[in-house]
């Protein structure tokens, strides 16, 4: 490693712009005001923002936890939620992989991740993340002659503010939800994205190689604006289980898609998900809602492996006429997991079009359930909708649940509505171990058969890893 | 290769299998007959270790191993294939995918390294055209919205595939049209070798007008009541099977 590359990661961290007369790095736990303001003031933001912080905070105040879902968890105590940590210096981590956990190393291994990536997920303070910095700013440098702006949002508050201004909760509303509001109040970090007209994204834009990943934590805010004609993909997450001390996840993700605009946005979930008896694991609350104007395109594809809890509906607002709204979804969950994940399609636009593709798998003692809104509104002349909604059961201890809201006002509106119930069956598992196969590798196998079409939609790496991943995610749940 | 003594089994608690007894050599081709309910799909069951089949008493030996002591899928890796009589199917998996998967446990179970694509490929071709199956179902997921027909020949082309030492056919016959019997039997006839065993369990004579045992048992009432070279069968589409169930009796 050059000394420019040593020298570039280290001026990073001054650029980041943490700079605050503030001394204390640390608040008791709970959320008043005095959080919030000391949260803003900590991150030198402007007024108008600890103003927007605030009145979201007074708008959360008078709403209560959402109880429609179908999952059951203890009340998640916010009096003793620290809102604001600052970002850990690698001193704080482990100073080597022997001092991590080794059934978290004993997954990375299985999932194949190299050394370094290992050491840099684990948090272990060493060079090698000074490797992925020195790729980051590569990266930075090829966005920059596209034109596009692709940064932590804090920052972005400071660099584009006009865009911040005009688009933060222009999606999703600061009392939209209640998890909504907390984050709008309290959010932590997050990415930026703007993607100028007419240009095309030259790369895959991935959370993995965003500077200042560290401790984004469990306020995640994000907003990505796709101005006219404009096309991006953006990844978000990994496939590798990250650890974390917040139990309470709640984060927000805005979409914009102007007119003929496309945003493809994957995720790969795979928080903690508690042990084997139901122990622990990430509560995960999220708001991710896309607005897409005439002629553009919004898809999400996501595939859930991990939280205990997951709550969960990306969503597109089909505004501008002939606008697309896509969603494709493989969630799992095994022992003790609980989902309730979906998504809702608004048709406002004539011809408007949406496609749902969800794939549940239920396995161990888990419940899985999938909840989807289409809604036709009344100026939705020649609209449609697929959904496809199917569920896999593995064992006889789980739970597949499907909820499907249909609301259609006009009548030349087209709605279809599949759904399937599958078991994996001893049958299967018979074939696939009389030709020599075990029973962990013929589920693997047989779960991957059925998320096939939801697959195919994620960039090819990422659906390598994620096949890969599903398999690592179902050990032990036969036999 | 394979030898039983003994055996007895049962399913969900009925007693099936009460003291079987049979001896397989390398190269013999057995046919295993008899009357419905006698236990003869369950043989292949049992030998292949399908789970809710309790062995209660005697024992198997395959290749020197215990047969019973091994799992599914490791009896499968030493060389014991079983055609099912009623294929499932599994959607989203592909043939192609399955087949590799099966091959690559074997080589594994050998310590080889997985095949690679070009040579699978090219003798997952060929194996398509020997039993006259469209390489195109590949690439469709395994048995789905195969006719019954198609199914019998999949199973066949996954036998081809795995190259078992010993071979059991349940009733692989059952369901196929003339034409149809003629591909499995040629692709049969032509896996026979000197270290190659098949035992093929059919109600039907045809079956060993195409494919002609050296041996041909009669299974009834759990056990092998009477055995005999190919003129039995003859004998047995002849009379039926009351005769022999009398004389036991």
């Amino acid at each position: 490693m050059s000394q420019d590359h040593i020298d570039q990661a280290i001026s990073r961290e001054y650029a980041a712009g943490f700079i605050s007369d503030i001394e204390s790095d640390t608040i008791p736990p709970g959320l008043d005001e005095g959080v919030i303001r000391f949260i803003s003031a900590k991150k030198g933001e402007p007024e108008w923002l600890l103003e927007w912080r605030l009145e979201a905070y007074r708008g959360w105040l008078q709403m209560s936890e959402p109880e429609w879902a179908h999952v059951q968890y203890p009340p998640v105590d916010l009096a003793e939620v620290s809102f604001y940590s600052s970002p850990k210096s690698m001193e704080d981590g482990p100073k080597s992989l022997d001092e991590v956990d080794p059934d978290l190393l004993a997954m990375y291994e299985k999932l194949g991740i190299p050394l370094h990536e290992q050491e840099m997920l684990a948090g272990v303070a060493v060079d090698a993340v000074f490797d992925s910095v020195s790729v980051a700013t590569t990266f930075r440098s090829k966005l920059a002659e596209a034109g596009v702006i692709f940064c932590p949002i804090s920052e972005a508050v400071h660099s584009h503010p006009e865009l911040v201004r005009k688009y933060l909760g222009s999606v999703v509303p600061r009392r939209d939800n209640y998890y909504a509001a907390l984050n709008s109040a309290v959010f932590s970090d997050g990415s930026f994205v703007y993607i100028p007209k007419g240009v095309r994204c030259p790369m895959e834009l991935s959370t993995y190689f965003r500077i200042n990943e560290a401790k984004t934590g469990q306020f995640e805010r994000t907003l990505i604006i796709a101005d006219e004609a404009s096309h991006v993909s953006y990844l978000e997450g990994c496939t590798a289980p990250m650890r974390d001390e917040n139990q309470l996840h709640a984060a927000v993700v805005e979409l914009v898609a102007l007119d003929g605009a496309q945003i493809k946005y994957s995720t790969v979930q795979n928080w903690y998900p508690g042990d084997a008896q139901g122990k622990g694991g990430i509560y995960n609350f999220v708001t991710k809602r896309g607005v897409a104007h005439r002629d553009s395109k919004i898809s999400w594809t996501q595939v859930e492996t991990g939280s205990a809890v997951t709550w969960k509906y990306p969503s597109c607002i089909l505004r501008g006429d002939n606008s697309v709204g896509e969603f494709y979804s493989v969630a799992l969950t095994n022992n003790y997991q609980q989902a309730d994940t979906g998504t809702k399609m608004i048709h406002l636009g004539k011809n408007t079009r949406s496609t749902i593709i969800s794939k549940g798998i239920s396995a161990g003692k888990s419940s899985n359930a999938y909840r989807g809104l289409v809604r036709m509104s009344p100026k939705a002349n020649g609209a449609r909708n697929y959904t496809q909604c199917d569920s896999l059961l593995i064992g006889d201890r789980c739970a597949a649940h499907t909820f499907p809201y249909i609301e259609s006002r006009n009548p030349s509106a087209v709605i279809e509505h599949e759904a399937t119930t599958s078991k994996v069956s001893d049958d299967q598992l018979y074939l696939c171990q009389q030709r020599g196969l075990d029973a962990e590798k013929a589920v693997s196998m047989i779960v991957n058969g059925f998320c096939k079409e939801v697959f195919k939609e994620l960039p090819m790496e990422f659906a390598v890893e994620a096949g890969k991943l599903l398999e690592v995610s179902l050990e032990g749940s036969v036999g | 290769m394979l030898t039983i003594e003994n055996l007895h089994a049962s399913v969900d608690g009925t007693d099936i299998l009460k003291g079987l007894n049979l001896s397989v050599k390398p190269g013999e081709v057995h046919a295993i007959m008899g009357p419905n309910g006698s236990g003869k799909s369950t043989l292949g069951h049992v030998l292949a270790g399908r789970p809710g089949y309790t062995v209660t008493a005697g024992s198997a030996t395959f290749l020197g191993q215990n047969l019973l002591e091994l799992d599914t899928e490791q009896r499968a890796r030493l060389g014991l294939f079983l055609a099912f009589q009623y294929p499932v199917e599994i959607p989203g998996v592909s043939n192609m995918e399955f087949l590799k998967a099966a091959v690559d446990a074997q080589r594994e179970q050998r310590g080889e390294k997985p095949i690679d694509a070009v040579t699978f490929m090219k003798t997952a071709r060929e194996n398509c055209k020997a039993v006259d199956l469209d390489p195109a179902f590949l690439k469709r997921g395994v048995n789905e919205g195969f006719s019954g027909g198609e199914k019998k020949r999949n199973e066949l082309l996954q036998m081809m595939m795995l190259q078992p030492r010993l071979g059991i056919l349940d009733e692989t016959d059952s369901g196929l049209d003339i034409d149809a019997l003629q591909v499995v039997a040629r692709g049969v006839n032509a896996m026979r070798s000197p270290d190659r065993a098949f035992v093929m369990v059919t109600h039907y004579q045809r079956l060993l007008d195409f494919i002609e045992p050296d041996f041909v048992h009669v299974l009834a009432g759990g056990r092998i009541v009477r055995s005999g070279d190919k003129s039995l069968a003859l004998e047995l589409e002849a009379r039926g099977y009351a005769w022999l169930e009398e004389e036991v009796a």
